[in-house]
């Protein structure tokens, strides 16, 4: 044991909570990756090693050894001055990966050696985080101010930009779990706005139509800043009509102009005429007048502009062809049972099979029989759904928001930033990693290949949300080894 | 730092994200049943059991259509891996490189999103002794399996056309029939079409438990789920198996029709359409397709029903008929012919050489046009009537009621009707009350707008032959199981009274038994002993020679066969149809062909008249 003067016993200074938590997500993983492979005619023991399950158990326990060691062997205030260290490692195995992993299914995350592999982004994760709590946790670090914002930026973008390039678009996305954290250190919540709107535009996009998604944006735009000054007359007086008469000018347009002398005023033109308008209205007067939300409004709305205009393009041209398709499926614009739908109906039928009571552990027929691919890992809580019914879906997710609501709390009450902005940043990540895996399984995500915390199968996931779980434990019994 | 309530925010934030995910749990696990049906059928596997089809046999008992069983392979890219494919080419009789290009195929990504984890039917129809060896060894190729089903057998080359053939369904006939499933088998044409639904039996189904690779485990619930096949219900024709082939024999290298019905019942002994299928054609239709398809001759076209012809002058039987009923006619009434029928200004219709006058016995024996053609004057210029255009419908309905320009109903498919023109169509052409009887004169010798199939000349035949009635010629004859349809036990009369048909006989007696050198038309058709009453026809027709027809029935009294023979292009009634419905007839009635017969048999069975057909 390290540490001197007036220590608690070891036991109490550890949040079992939280551990326990922890333990009995693993565990339940530990039955579901059994069930999820079991063959009833041709049965093998939980613990053989030809089945998952078996194999597993090898990771869960040097996961707690890992633990045990975190705990017990590592100062957590070393973890702090190495971060940047970390990070910096970090950075170089996730370049080198590229050149030297190996090519699954075309991205190159995974560096196999032997029987192990093992993917840097992973814990690069984990790194990210320490880093972040490292340098946001200094005196004097504003998330307002302009050089602290780009630094944080960078620190996350930097990773996240060299995942993409791994083609391991999924993982990149977890990065912007970060938001979570740095909302709570004080981002403003227009940059969350912010983002929602992207996703939004996106959507009317390619749902829709570019006009219908341009228009929105304006029309947000102009409510927010009538809101702003309060300007319900110039709102009624100026912005309700012109939002009437563009709103219906494509139809007027078909109906009236389409073939005549103003053919040539094409409703997505004059949109977009009116939109650069009100963009340079804005930025002047927001300049003239100081008034930084207008001007965040006004790149908002230039912002979304061309979203517009270059989604389309980036759809048909950048993305790859699973990724379209997985989004044309998610947002309902194309059914494709047996190919990219193939994957989410399999696992809804697995998860609506189960009922409310389930089937039972080992009563599965749709994931035992191997009708949801990748079963045991991304898809591992259709057998979940299907063997232990609603009551099981409510349990594990109650489980997970324990957990992470454990994990605010404490951070919440932790006397350093550190530790608090170290904990909000894996709360974030799991939370991400919980909504976007299970809400793949039930069509409400597009199919992004990323891992269940904890229950998933796998050494390198489990490995890392172990590590990085333990962290949190020991920075939280660190300080209460010497707080009381 | 920051407002203290931004931490309760994001522990909100949580919970409704929790709360989303549950409701959408919720609502596909307890609200919508949908997903729950999916599963039962993804996790078994439903193995369709294919009944037997219904074996077709003649009026004999023997078996025109029969089973064999043939096995397809089956395979399940899934579940494919590494095997020895030179063995699998030995063992099937396959080049290695066919096998190979498969499954090059069958692993191709786009193939298997395609086909998910289902399987392919990639040799269809392998004989059982091929498969036999296959399953010996097959566990040495997993994602191999072979699928049973029953494959058409015809054991006696007799039908044909008339019997038709089963393929696999496609997309449009399910989208018509969706009782049908991909992979089942129905007819498509001739009988196999029309008793599709007695021959087809009902599949049956077991089912198993599966995994995603397509593995089968064990049977569902024990088996007690699984559902046997019923076969097809067996049907027995009215043809005459032995009589069918002969006629078959007969036609050969002509093009044209052969129609025998027993005038007692309306039963079809047979249909022979040349040039026709091959029954060894019929099996595998699929891989004759494209030689059948290119063939100038049609012959998939069932001439016997389709082919709408003009009657030539067998008509002059049913224009002697009417003239007899309209009392415009007399037996004994006779009609000058000098070479013709003269009419109009110049106009004549022309005849043959014989003598002159004659009575109606001798004008059918002779088949004199200008007989007929004062009959039908007689007819249509009948001043009881008042107008040619009246006289002309009465006319027509008489003609009807033998079944001509209409369907008769048979249960042939794709049978045709014909053409009777109506008084509109000469209005048409030739003005309201503009047109008389020496317009449509041609009439009388069954020429002009006329159109009939073999079919209703056999039943025009058969008609005479019960003096006054017919029932509806058919193919399926009444077993255990399958009961007759009513219709076909109806007598259709004519609108002539049946005294009449009497009159006529002794004129096709004649024509037939009257001797050479008496002027008879069908001399050559005489068999000792078999009192075969015919009337020849020489249809002309704007496509090169004309075609020989001939109608016959015997004996004279309580006939038992009638026949109608037309040949594309084969010149005079008497040169090819009298000698090939003769020689169905005395086949028929004495079971062989007396040997003084025997060469004109050999002329029969050896001629060829398919250069003079004009290929399509």
């Amino acid at each position: 044991m390290t540490g001197t003067g007036a220590q608690r016993a070891w036991g109490n200074t550890i949040d079992w909570y939280l551990v326990g938590a922890y333990l009995l997500l693993v565990l339940l993983g530990w039955l579901n990756i059994y069930a999820s492979e079991y063959d009833p005619e041709n049965v093998r023991s939980i613990f053989s090693w030809d089945m998952r399950s078996g194999k597993q158990l090898v990771w869960i326990g040097t996961s707690l050894l890992l633990g045990l060691l975190i705990l017990f062997f590592i100062s957590p205030r070393s973890l702090e001055t190495l971060s940047p260290l970390l990070y910096g490692v970090m950075l170089l195995l996730l370049v080198a990966v590229i050149f030297l992993g190996a090519n699954t299914r075309g991205s190159h995350s995974w560096f196999v050696l032997g029987p192990v592999s093992f993917q840097p982004a992973e814990l690069s994760k984990i790194t990210t985080a320490l880093l972040l709590a490292n340098r946001m946790s200094r005196y004097n670090f504003r998330l307002t101010q302009r050089r602290d914002f780009l630094r944080t930026a960078a620190i996350i973008l930097l990773p996240m930009l060299i995942i993409v390039a791994e083609n391991e678009t999924g993982s990149a996305l977890v990065y912007l779990s970060f938001l979570f954290m740095l909302y709570r250190e004080g981002l403003s919540g227009w940059w969350l706005l912010l983002l929602l709107m992207i996703v939004v535009v996106f959507i009317l996009t390619l749902v829709l139509s570019p006009y219908v998604a341009l228009w929105v944006t304006m029309a947000v735009a102009a409510v927010c800043v009538c809101a702003e000054r309060a300007a319900m007359r110039t709102f009624f007086r100026i912005y309700l009509p012109a939002g009437l008469v563009l709103a219906f000018y494509p139809m007027m347009y078909r109906s009236w102009m389409a073939s005549g002398l103003l053919a040539f005023l094409r409703p997505s033109w004059v949109l977009l005429a009116v939109a650069l308008v009100m963009f340079v209205v804005y930025l002047v007067k927001a300049w003239k007048e100081k008034n930084s939300f207008r001007m965040f409004v006004a790149f908002a709305l230039v912002l979304g502009l061309v979203i517009t205009r270059v989604v389309p393009w980036v759809f048909q041209n950048v993305l790859q062809d699973h990724q379209r398709i997985r989004i044309e499926v998610l947002l309902g614009m194309k059914e494709d049972p047996a190919g990219a739908g193939y994957n989410v109906r399999q696992s809804m039928i697995a998860i609506g099979s189960g009922g409310f009571w389930g089937k039972g552990w080992l009563q599965g027929t749709q994931s035992s029989y191997g009708f949801v691919p990748e079963q045991s890992t991304d898809f591992i809580f259709c057998t979940v759904g299907e063997q232990w019914g609603f009551v099981g879906c409510l349990f594990i997710i109650a489980l997970y928001v324990f957990l992470i609501g454990r994990i605010m709390v404490l951070s919440e009450g932790s006397r350093e930033a550190f530790t608090r902005i170290y904990g909000y940043s894996i709360a974030g990540i799991i939370f991400m990693h919980l909504m976007v895996n299970i809400g793949m399984t039930i069509g409400l995500m597009p199919v992004i290949g990323i891992p269940l915390p904890f229950l998933s199968y796998g050494g390198s996931s489990l490995w890392s949300f172990s590590i990085m779980i333990f962290i949190f434990v020991a920075l939280i019994r660190n300080e209460k080894k010497y707080f009381l | 730092m920051t407002e203290p309530t931004r931490h309760i925010r994001l522990l909100v934030a949580l919970g409704v994200a929790a709360l989303i995910l549950l409701g959408r749990i919720f609502y596909i696990q307890l609200v919508d049943d949908s997903y729950k049906t999916d599963a039962l059928n993804n996790s078994m596997a439903h193995i369709p059991v294919y009944p037997l089809r219904g074996i077709i046999y003649d009026r004999n008992g023997q078996i025109l259509v029969g089973n064999k069983i043939c096995y397809d392979l089956l395979c399940t890219p899934s579940a494919l891996e590494p095997f020895d494919t030179l063995l699998l080419s030995r063992v099937l009789g396959v080049e290695k490189q066919v096998i190979q290009e498969k499954l090059a195929e069958y692993t191709s990504r786009q193939f298997r999103r395609k086909i998910g984890y289902r399987s392919v039917v990639m040799f269809p129809k392998l004989p059982e002794e091929t498969y036999m060896r296959f399953e010996e060894i097959s566990y040495r190729f997993p994602g191999f399996s072979g699928q049973a089903r029953s494959l058409r057998q015809y054991p006696f080359n007799a039908g044909g056309n008339l019997l038709g053939y089963i393929s696999e369904v496609d997309a449009q006939y399910i989208k018509a029939h969706p009782e049908y499933k991909s992979g089942d088998y129905a007819g498509k044409t001739g009988l196999e079409f029309s008793c599709e639904r007695l021959l087809r039996g009902e599949k049956g189904e077991k089912i198993f438990y599966r995994d995603s690779r397509g593995r089968i485990g064990a049977p569902y619930r024990g088996g007690e789920a699984d559902k046997p096949a019923v076969s097809g219900m067996d049907i027995t024709t009215t043809i005459d198996a032995r009589l069918q082939h002969y006629g078959q024999a007969l036609m050969q290298n002509k093009v044209g029709s052969l129609v025998a019905i027993e005038p007692s019942t309306g039963e079809i002994l047979t249909l022979v359409s040349s040039p026709g299928i091959d029954v060894d054609v019929l099996a595998d239709i699929g891989a004759h397709y494209k030689e059948i398809a290119a063939n100038p001759y049609k012959p998939m076209f069932n001439r016997a029903v389709q082919a709408s012809y003009p009657p030539g002058s067998v008509f002059k039987l049913v224009n002697a008929l009417i003239g007899l009923q309209e009392g415009v006619l007399r037996p004994s009434m006779k009609y000058p012919c000098h070479a013709g029928y003269h009419f109009g200004k110049n106009s004549r219709l022309g005849c043959h050489n014989h003598r002159s006058p004659i009575d109606m016995e001798e004008a059918i024996m002779m088949s004199c046009n200008a007989y007929f053609c004062y009959v039908f004057k007689d007819l249509i210029d009948n001043p009881d009537y008042g107008t040619a255009e009246k006289a002309f419908n009465r006319w027509r309905d008489y003609v009807e009621s033998f079944g001509f320009g209409q369907k008769l109903g048979s249960d042939f498919p794709s049978e045709l009707g014909g053409f009777i023109p109506k008084s509109s169509y000469y209005d048409k052409y030739y003005g309201k009350n503009a047109w008389k009887a020496h317009t449509i004169i041609s009439l009388s010798i069954g020429q002009g707008e006329l159109g009939c199939t073999p079919l209703h000349l056999a039943n025009l035949c058969a008609t005479i032959a019960n003096r006054g009635y017919y029932y509806i010629p058919h193919l399926v004859k009444e077993s255990e199981k399958v009961p007759l349809d009513e219709k076909y036990r109806q007598r259709h009369y004519t609108k002539v009274d049946t005294t009449h048909f009497a009159q006529i006989i002794p004129g096709m007696y004649r024509a037939v038994n009257a001797g050479w050198g008496s002027g008879a038309t069908a001399s050559i058709a005489a068999v000792e002993g078999l009192e075969i009453c015919g009337k020849t026809g020489t249809a002309q027709n704007p496509h090169g020679d004309d075609h020989s027809v001939f109608i016959c029935f015997a004996p004279r009294d309580n006939p038992k066969i009638a026949v109608a023979a037309y040949l594309e292009n084969g010149g005079f009634g008497a040169a090819w149809a009298a000698p090939v419905a003769s020689l169905l007839v005395e086949q028929y009635l004495s079971g062989g062909i007396s040997q003084e017969r025997k060469p004109l048999e050999k002329r029969v069975l050896e001629g060829n008249l398919m250069d003079k057909v004009k290929r399509k």
